[in-house]
């Protein structure tokens, strides 16, 4: 394994832990933009509220990370998905900053009216956000950026069945693990209604995205076929896997088993975005430009592992610290007094 | 051989591609300026709710935890919003300058690689302060918010450490072919620009909050809401400005003094010198032409002497080097940078009237043109921040990295910037009313006494834990 080979993998991780933790707050936002109205839905959206309100913005740190960490090591291929997806990562980048101020302002809302405006607003950025980036990936995956700036197409090269699906999956897998998050929330609350809602909507985003990712199969086989030939060789022992975790925490819920459902989602999450990585890789930008081709001077990609080896160190143990306080309500959201909800 | 067509169509190419620079200029002017306002906020104002704290524990003193406990809640939205509003500007490294990320990624980039761990964990530890309030114990609580300033100022480093190497590139090696080489990460870091500009930004932080957060209590003094809870919430913040203001003068001098040395062209613009020569007067204000600068307070020599402490210093003119390298709008740099001393100079003064007061009376000025001065040192110390971005970034064109690559090769190939130019304005005028709005709320909530939990309270006075409380 070459140097640039560890900092790719340094990437995976950290599109990894973002596919899995910011992944479920967009979905949550899913969830919260569905509800609806009525009593049970509002203890649903403060339960979303409790649930991702102390930890989304260290998890959307994810997301600078992999970017800082593109640009660092494998600028080249940053330029090029950069210049020639400009609409959806622009459209993205929009989704990101109405999403995070929708949720930071509607519990400060002075009105029912307003709150109930700001977290629509955050509600559908972050069903708009993930899709997007989806697109980017299934454009980068179905080898529609070409080197340079600006080469590839503005519009078809995210246009496309492979991206409309790949957005779709993100979106799809996001809304799956925060149901099943929202599961053991709700029951570590000991709101046995919540728990019996969250089931039932676990349950059906894990048909739907088990249904989506089985049309993926077709879509890639017809446009993005470097990656399905990856999917169906090398990378198949863990497309297996991911949907052997699946369809276990499918059978889990339906149960109703109240342990080792989250491990499972996240197993098969966290699956499906290496199953990608195993069946890209050498390739950076498929077909076009690889991870040695691509990568930096040697001094920076060690650097960047050394401060990746600093990360593991300080971040780790300080995000692992976070979780453990909000699970134990230690670090837990104020309910803030509403206007008109006293 | 280039038929007539392919030149007719040539033509409609050039004009894109130049067409994108302008845009593109424009949009990361503005969105790094409106950002750079947050920053400030996530940079300077974790230390002034930690004084608080202290204080408040120290003493046992009420007041201060409570003000500690809402500047937290407002460090929480500002916090949220500058976070997103800086993934923007990470986003706009590909979407507007590509070239630059695709050349020099591999030569900055590790410094926001270290900025992205000190981001990681500001968001962690600060989002531990904010909902820690109730449930820690207080000198735990308290230590968990101390690595918020510590990573802010960190982070601070790291980014500016990135401008400071656009104006003193340095730490690699460019081969023939113009592909970078021999990166030296430890150079790149400690670059020629670091040890004035780094410093010279993190102060400005501390100063923008500091100033910002007493305007706001000053403002409350002078509608006669006079209360220990008023006078605490100037006197920290004052405290703290009135102590950095002469070192950021002094900071900032040296600076200046520094550019005129390694890039003389930025400050022959920023003090409108045309020609090169001795014995230069300093212009205050005033427009720069291109015979003179009008209108403004000519001091003979001093500019010569500030350079070198010599009226007989030579000053680099902008007329040393070709038209298309020296940076455009000279007026606009000059009256920044005069604003900027001018702030300077003047929140000086104002700590100097506080601090005689405090000496002789241990009170804060009572005088209703005092809590005016600090009313508007607020929004004047951020237009000064915003005056020396201009300055640094403006000064520098033509040129993205100094007198290596210029502007308009970095920019995108992607049309459409006029667009979300445009959606920028929009969405962060929008964003900016909305941020106030809020804000301004949860003051009006709190001045009408709405019930707020008291900080450290006994474990079993809320049930936090269920959902649904607030019904």
């Amino acid at each position: 394994m070459s140097t640039a080979d560890a900092v790719g993998a340094v990437l995976w991780v950290g599109a990894t832990l973002y596919a899995v933790f910011a992944g479920a707050d967009f979905g949550a936002g899913f969830w919260s933009f569905f509800a609806g109205r009525g009593e049970r839905a509002e203890r649903a959206r403060d339960q979303v509220d409790h649930s991702i309100g102390p930890v989304w913005e260290a998890n959307h740190v994810w997301l600078i990370f992999i970017l800082v960490v593109l640009w660092t090591a494998f600028s080249e291929a940053f330029a090029a998905v950069f210049s020639t997806l400009f609409i959806p990562l622009s459209l993205a980048a929009l989704g990101i900053v109405l999403r995070g101020t929708g949720f930071a302002f509607h519990r400060l809302a002075p009105s029912d009216r307003e709150r109930r405006w700001y977290q629509a607003l955050f509600g559908a950025a972050s069903i708009l956000t993930p899709f997007f980036m989806g697109t980017v990936i299934g454009a980068i995956a179905s080898g529609r950026v070409p080197l340079g700036n600006a080469e590839g197409d503005a519009v078809s090269s995210w246009l496309n069945g492979v991206s409309l699906l790949t957005g779709a999956l993100f979106v799809a897998t996001g809304v799956y693990l925060a149901a099943v998050f929202l599961v053991s929330d709700s029951r570590r609350a000991g709101d046995e209604d919540l728990v019996q809602y969250f089931t039932a909507r676990a349950m059906g985003a894990a048909v739907v995205a088990g249904a989506i990712a089985v049309a993926g199969i077709f879509v890639y086989h017809a446009e993005a076929r470097y990656i399905y030939d990856g999917l169906v060789d090398e990378g198949l022992p863990i497309v297996i896997f991911s949907a052997i975790c699946g369809a276990g925490a499918l059978f889990l819920l339906w149960r109703g088993a109240s342990r080792g459902v989250r491990e499972l989602a996240v197993g098969a999450v966290v699956a499906v975005v290496w199953a990608w990585g195993v069946a890209q890789y050498p390739y950076l930008l498929p077909e076009s430009l690889t991870v040695n081709e691509g990568a930096a001077d040697h001094e920076t990609l060690v650097e960047t592992l050394i401060v990746f080896g600093a990360a593991v160190l300080l971040v780790i143990p300080s995000l692992v610290l976070l979780y453990v306080l909000t699970q134990r309500d230690i670090v837990a959201e104020e309910h803030e007094p509403i206007a008109g909800r006293e | 051989m280039p038929d007539a067509g392919s030149i007719a169509n040539l033509l409609p190419d050039l004009l894109a591609d130049s067409s994108q620079l302008l845009p593109a200029r424009s949009q990361m002017a503005f969105t790094l300026g409106f950002h750079i306002i947050l920053a400030c906020f996530g940079v300077g104002f974790p230390a002034m709710m930690l004084i608080a704290n202290y204080i408040g524990l120290r003493k046992q003193d009420s007041v201060a935890l409570e003000l500690a406990q809402r500047w937290s809640k407002v460090a929480a939205v500002l916090f949220a919003v500058g976070a997103v509003t800086g993934t923007v500007i990470s986003f706009e490294f590909g979407l507007l300058w590509p070239e630059f990320t695709d050349r020099f990624g591999e030569v900055f980039g590790i410094l926001f690689t270290i900025e992205g761990i000190f981001f990681f964990l500001e968001a962690i530890f600060l989002t531990i302060y904010i909902y820690g309030w109730k449930r820690m114990s207080g000198w735990a609580h308290f230590w968990s918010g101390v690595p918020v300033a510590i990573c802010g100022i960190g982070g601070a480093f790291s980014v500016v450490a990135v401008n400071s190497w656009m104006n003193q590139p340095g730490g690699f090696t460019l081969g023939s072919d113009g592909k970078v080489t021999d990166v030296d990460p430890i150079d790149v870091m400690f670059n020629g620009a670091v040890s004035y500009e780094v410093p010279h930004m993190i102060l400005a932080a501390y100063l923008a909050v500091s100033f910002m957060v007493a305007s706001v209590y000053a403002v409350g003094m002078l509608r006669g809401r006079r209360d220990r809870h008023h006078r605490l919430g100037l006197l920290i913040p004052l405290t703290v400005g009135c102590i950095l203001a002469p070192i950021q003068f002094f900071v900032g001098d040296t600076a200046a003094r520094e550019i005129a040395k390694d890039q003389p062209i930025k400050f022959a613009a920023m003090e409108c010198v045309e020609k090169t020569h001795r014995d230069v007067t300093e212009y205050i204000g005033g427009i720069c032409t291109d015979d003179g600068v009008k209108g403004a307070i000519p001091i003979p020599g001093l500019d010569s002497f500030l350079v070198g402490f010599s009226t007989d210093t030579k000053v680099i003119g902008l007329e040393s080097v070709p038209p298309d390298e020296r940076p455009p709008a000279n007026t606009l740099l000059h009256l920044s940078f005069d604003y900027m001393v001018g702030i300077g100079s003047a929140l000086i003064a104002l700590g100097a009237w506080f601090g005689f007061v405090w000496w002789r009376k241990r009170d804060i000025p009572q005088t209703k043109w005092f809590l005016r001065a600090v009313a508007v040192s607020g929004v004047a110390t951020i237009l000064a921040v915003e005056a020396g971005w201009i300055v640094t970034e403006v000064g520098r064109q033509p040129w993205i990295v100094y007198e290596i690559m210029r502007t308009e090769d970095a920019v995108t190939g992607a049309n459409g910037i006029w667009v979300t130019f445009v959606i920028a304005l929009a969405l962060y005028a929008a964003l900016g009313a909305a941020a106030i709005f809020v804000l301004r709320t949860m003051a009006r909530r709190w001045r009408e006494g709405e019930a707020q939990s008291v900080p450290y309270g006994p474990l079993d006075d809320e049930p936090a834990s269920t959902p649904g409380g607030s019904e």
